[in-house]
């Protein structure tokens, strides 16, 4: 049953990553990857809400099916992540290749933490 | 027309004028395509992770195998579809946006590192947290290499 619930979520959170990757593109005119930045940091503080809810009982785990495994794991990525940082060293740009890869994992796990956190902070 | 350089973001890069214009002109195709790969990407991760879960203090070898074949297999699509070939319009949201996107995940990743810091074995988190940074990239880079050398395309471009 959880895998309907998990292919729903990435239908939606795949397409939400391409459009969101767009709008931030579109405002920033830089060469560093500020969108899949953004869409990493957002779905990790997400999951971190679903899954410090559901450690206090109040999120189901059909939710955390849909929304965290499903939505969160397709808007988030990790390949998307790596090329960029590959092909920013490659290009010469090895600032921010080494910014966008310590910068995205500093801030994406504070978000889980913080997440996690403020789920417990809400509903215990 | 293939762009001159290889995008940053293999996702869209609004740089190169054909992904600029893709979304007009058959919005409902391409996000169906994007849509479609990512639901296939997603349950074979969820498979995997159902298949070889680990303990609160284990390593996540689960998302980590996803994380790190996803950047190899992103590396390999990428020199396929932006050097070596001119691909179809559909190919890259399908496969790259979409597949891969949807098959690799940063934000279960995150938690992970964080249920293990929860868990009590800080020292597991950051085998994992720094394991999978160094091998996922150095992924990406055996299968743009590899590619490259296999498709003959090393020696005729820079990639500035």
């Amino acid at each position: 049953m959880s895998v309907i619930l998990v292919a729903l979520g990435a239908a939606l959170g795949a397409p939400l990553r391409y459009l969101v990757d767009r709008a931030v593109q579109a405002r920033h005119g830089s060469a560093f990857p500020w969108g899949t930045f953004t869409v990493n940091v957002v779905g990790s503080f997400i999951l971190g809400v679903l899954i410090g809810g559901a450690a206090v009982g109040a999120v189901p785990g059909s939710l955390v099916a849909l929304l965290g495994v499903g939505l969160c794991g397709a808007l988030t990525t990790y390949s998307t992540f790596g090329y960029e940082t590959v092909r920013l060293f490659e290009a010469g740009r090895r600032f921010h290749a080494l910014f966008n890869a310590g910068a995205s994992v500093v801030a994406a796990l504070g978000a889980a933490f913080v997440g996690v956190a403020l789920a417990e902070a809400l509903w215990s | 027309m293939r762009p001159e350089r290889p995008p940053i973001d293999p996702d869209v890069d609004l740089g190169d004028p054909r992904q600029r214009a893709e979304l007009r002109g058959g919005t409902v195709s391409l996000l169906g395509a994007i849509a479609v790969g990512g639901m296939l990407g997603a349950v074979v991760r969820h498979g995997l992770a159902v298949a070889f879960p680990h303990p609160p203090r284990g390593f996540p070898w689960a998302t980590f195998t996803v994380n790190v074949s996803g950047c190899l297999l992103i590396g390999v699509l990428m020199v396929l579809i932006t050097e070596a070939w001119t691909a179809p319009r559909l190919v890259r949201p399908f496969l790259g946006v979409g597949v891969l996107g949807g098959y690799t995940t940063f934000s279960t990743y995150a938690i992970e590192v964080q249920q293990a810091v929860a868990a009590g074995a800080a020292r597991t988190a950051l085998l994992y947290l720094a394991g999978t940074l160094v091998a996922a990239l150095a992924s990406v880079r055996v299968g743009v290499t590899l590619t490259r050398l296999a498709t003959g395309v090393a020696r005729q471009r820079s990639y500035g």
